[in-house]
């Protein structure tokens, strides 16, 4: 590679012909891989659709087990967290080496403060017997029964939403230290612009979790 | 804010990579305030009895808030045709294992799921 | 490794230790490491089905328990499915020659690639483990609420097996599309793709859009067994039925993972021993698309008998039958290219002739089973089983062992017996009739699958079945022994010992490292055959 290659560009790969065409690659890569998260996560809204066209009172009552005020704060920082992303990757595009780990920084510490927050949410269910299973108690409602399922879909789709937002993380955090030691230019920037897009691709998710799981029972006759 | 890509060409490393597109910081500062709004009014819509055009409206507006994070947040809009053939596939793959299987559900008759 | 290569150094010389092998990027290599481990599967696989066979002798069911029964079947179909039918020729044959054809270097993710050779590892070690353990007990299709909630086997190892094993699925598919969207050779336009590359990318959106789907429905399942987490449970609410539907979106496509590439192989012997050009070549690559399409939408048609409604059922059926057109479309074409061609008879065309034949019966009956009435006759006895054997084994490992012949010159630089390779390609296809047909009678007759016991008046088709089965065996064996001879005793290969058309031939045998020594330009369309 290095002897043959001697005046490409050092990330460039053997097997591409430019730096282009390896970006693309890349790019497209990425893209292919969130088809398969679409599909990932469409599984499961898949259930969550069946259940709630079969039960939608058990799903209206149990949905106001959730924190409206946690969840709706949770979006703006995951919204948030977006935009100091969109910011890095702007950074990245100019080569700045500061707003790279400015920006990067900003966006691991949003991602945090959520993962944060969805930690209070969980222990409150918790506290409540909320967590489906053998010590499931939801005596107050009507539809208990199949109260249940909504609260395992809510466990299974926020947790693997949140373990995709600790993986970001990981890579935000990898990027940091790449970003610190000035491997981003103008010229080659390509982990941090396919990374960005995993990271909007986990946001667009929760704008579709937060008003199917907390809003779009919250003005029905259920309540407490 | 003048970080056009021509007022910011050959500050650091050369050439930038052909293939990317810079997006002004004020169409990202425009696109996270209608985000912000569109949370907002979600939110507040969720209180309002409007029967099943609850869900209807929460639904658009997420659409609309997955948009706006697709085309401008993640470069959509200035991207290939193969892009927009990935995305655009993706969600048709997911639009058929919904439907197809709602067509099950949906014409099964009454009382069609039970538990007890 | 990567400066200057002498000109008689390959992939195969290109470091000799441990090292060079577990760690490389090479695809060729790579498709090398899945060649042994797919083997060792496969041959695991058949002392399972080789088990059934035995029980299967006689009406009682003497020689295992019904428990130890259900334990084999399940582990011969899923490591037949999910660890050699899916990743065999993709991930052997399609590894290999995907750059090579294209006229690329490698993949464009040669590192994902490596990865996706130890997740599939990975993935393997679970399902091992489990079966180590005491095995699994529900049949390779995890149905809930059995498999959530009742059984006692390691449903659960095989699961996270089965999940981690997906993502190599997903990984080579994900390399396959960026590879042939971004990598071709100048002038290798999409219609100047051989349809093998064709083949490949319909199965790669297969594997890219499919896969997912069943990994989530696993780590639901894992989720109610593991963590009681209700989702299928029926005591809740749930619906076990709703499993179906998630596991056959994918698993009913994961057939045409199988049988496209076969489709593939298919083409370029066709063409290469007839001396022609595919006739209708855009036909036969949308084709491809087609299938990798409409299979999509088949997948109500293995629940006519459970819940779902009658209206989807008969929906589900009539796709069904949509997806026959594209088949036969290529069969046609495969046909068309035959006539007046100057056909020869190498081992490779053997098996040709071979695939056609168990494709035409395989495709066949299943018109019969998207057939609604029909198929509520017919279900879950071996009539089924017959039928997706004449497909998945008939026409994927026909065309598994065709292209493996076709290419072995090229993959290893050596020649192997010709007229062993000619025998072992018809014990084949004759014994492989003589195991399955009898299936699809005794089915029809009612005879259920999945059960250790029989009533007395079906044994005669089961020792049919059975003597088929040990002829079936010894035509596997024999490539083993004349393949892996020719590798210390066969006469070199050259560069294109078949006169066939293909950059893969263009290239010494075995190819160099970086597959070419100088980037081929491509100038005329595939299967150039002068006429």
């Amino acid at each position: 590679m290095a002897g043959a290659h001697a005046t490409q560009h050092p990330k460039l790969q053997h097997h591409f012909d430019n730096l282009d065409q390896q970006f693309e690659a890349s790019a497209l890569g990425m893209w292919l891989f969130l088809v398969t998260e679409i599909l990932f996560f469409g599984g499961l809204f898949l259930a969550y659709l069946v259940y709630r066209i079969a039960y939608p009172e058990a799903f209206a009552e149990a949905s106001h087990e959730l924190d409206v005020v946690l969840g709706g704060v949770n979006t703006a920082v995951l919204i948030g967290s977006s935009l100091t992303m969109a910011m890095a990757v702007w950074s990245a595009q100019l080569g700045k080496r500061s707003g790279q780990m400015l920006f990067l920084a900003l966006t691991i510490g949003l991602g945090l403060v959520f993962l944060g927050i969805k930690a209070v949410e969980y222990s409150h269910k918790f506290e409540h017997g909320l967590v489906p299973g053998p010590n499931f108690r939801f005596e107050s409602a009507r539809n208990p029964v199949p109260a249940q399922l909504f609260f395992s879909l809510y466990f299974v789709m926020t947790g693997i939403h949140a373990l995709h937002m600790i993986v970001g993380i990981g890579i935000m955090t990898v990027l940091f230290v790449m970003a610190f030691k000035g491997r981003f230019t103008r010229a080659y920037h390509t982990p941090v612009e396919v990374s960005g897009l995993y990271w909007h691709f986990v946001d667009i998710v929760w704008i579709f979790l937060f008003p199917l799981l907390y809003l779009i029972d919250r003005h029905g006759p259920v309540g407490h | 804010m003048t970080h056009e890509m021509t007022a910011a060409a050959g500050t650091n490393g050369g050439e930038m990579q052909g293939a990317t597109h810079l997006v002004p910081i004020r169409v990202y500062l425009t696109i996270f305030s209608i985000l912000m709004i569109l949370t907002a009014v979600t939110v507040g819509v969720s209180f309002v009895d409007l029967g099943p055009a609850n869900t209807l409206v929460a639904i658009v507006i997420a659409v609309t808030k997955m948009m706006l994070v697709i085309l401008y947040f993640m470069h959509v809009r200035y991207s290939s045709r193969l892009t927009w053939a990935v995305v655009g596939g993706g969600f048709f793959w997911l639009a058929l294992l919904l439907l197809l299987t709602l067509a099950d559900y949906l014409t099964r008759g009454p009382g069609w799921l039970h538990y007890g | 490794m990567d400066t200057a290569a002498t000109p008689h150094a390959n992939y195969l010389t290109d470091g000799y230790g441990l090292k060079s092998w577990l760690l490389t990027k090479d695809h060729k290599r790579i498709g090398l490491l899945y060649l042994i481990s797919v083997s060792a599967f496969f041959v695991l696989g058949a002392v399972f089905a080789g088990l059934i066979r035995l029980e299967l002798m006689t009406p009682a069911g003497d020689l295992v328990e019904s428990d130890v029964y259900n334990k084999i079947f399940t582990m011969h179909g899923v490591i037949m499915v999910f660890f050699f039918l899916i990743p065999a020729i993709p991930a052997v044959l399609g590894n290999f020659l995907v750059p090579l054809m294209i006229g690329a270097k490698d993949l464009a993710f040669p590192r994902l690639n490596l990865l996706s050779w130890y997740v599939y590892t990975i993935g393997g070690v679970f399902t091992l483990w489990a079966l180590v353990n005491g095995g699994v007990d529900t049949g390779w299709t995890f149905y809930t609420p059995y498999s959530s909630a009742f059984s006692n086997s390691n449903v659960a190892l095989v699961v996270v097996g089965i999940f981690i094993n997906g993502f190599s699925s997903i990984l080579t598919g994900l390399n396959f599309i960026v590879t042939i969207h971004k990598m071709r050779a100048p002038g290798m336009t999409w219609f100047r793709l051989p349809l093998f590359i064709w083949a490949h990318y319909a199965t790669a959106l297969i594997m890219v859009l499919g896969t997912p789907v069943i990994a989530i429905t696993l780590v639901m399942v894992a989720a109610e067994r593991l963590l009681h987490f209700g989702i299928f449970d029926p005591t809740l609410g749930g619906d076990p039925v709703l499993f179906q539907h998630l596991f056959w979106f994918y698993s009913h496509p994961a057939v045409y993972i199988m049988i496209l590439p076969a489709m593939g192989v298919m083409s370029e012997l066709v063409a290469a021993f007839s001396r022609k050009r595919i006739f209708g070549y855009e036909v036969v690559a949308f084709s491809s698309l087609a299938i990798a399409v409409v299979g999509f939408l088949v997948w109500g048609h293995h629940m006519f008998v459970s819940s779902q409604s009658v209206y989807a059922a008969m929906a589900f059926s009539l796709l069904s039958f949509l997806v026959a057109i594209p088949s036969a479309i290529k069969v046609f074409n495969w046909s068309a290219t035959l006539f007046k061609g100057s056909i020869s008879f190498d081992s490779p065309m053997v098996y040709v002739f071979g695939f056609i034949g168990l494709f035409l019966i395989g495709g066949l009956t299943g018109l019969f089973l998207a057939a609604l009435a029909v198929d509520v006759h017919v279900h879950d006895t071996y009539f089924v089983v017959a039928h997706f054997h004449y497909i998945m084994v008939g026409g994927t490992i026909m065309m598994y062992l065709g292209g493996l012949h076709y290419w072995w010159p090229k993959i290893f630089g050596k020649l192997y017996h010709e007229g062993l390779a000619r025998v072992s390609a018809v014990v084949i296809f004759i014994g492989f009739n003589l195991t399955f047909f009898p299936q699809f009678i005794v089915g029809y007759l009612g005879m259920p699958r999945r059960y250790h016991a029989y009533p007395p008046e079906f044994q005669l088709w089961n020792i049919l079945s059975s003597a088929g089965a040990v002829m079936l065996a010894v035509g596997y064996a024999m490539p083993t022994f004349y393949l892996l001879y020719s590798l210390v005793k066969g006469k070199p290969a050259p560069a294109n010992p078949w006169g066939a058309k293909g950059l893969e031939w263009e290239t010494p045998s075995p190819p160099p490292t970086h597959n070419f020594d100088t980037t081929p330009v491509v100038t005329e369309p595939p299967y150039n055959y002068a006429k």
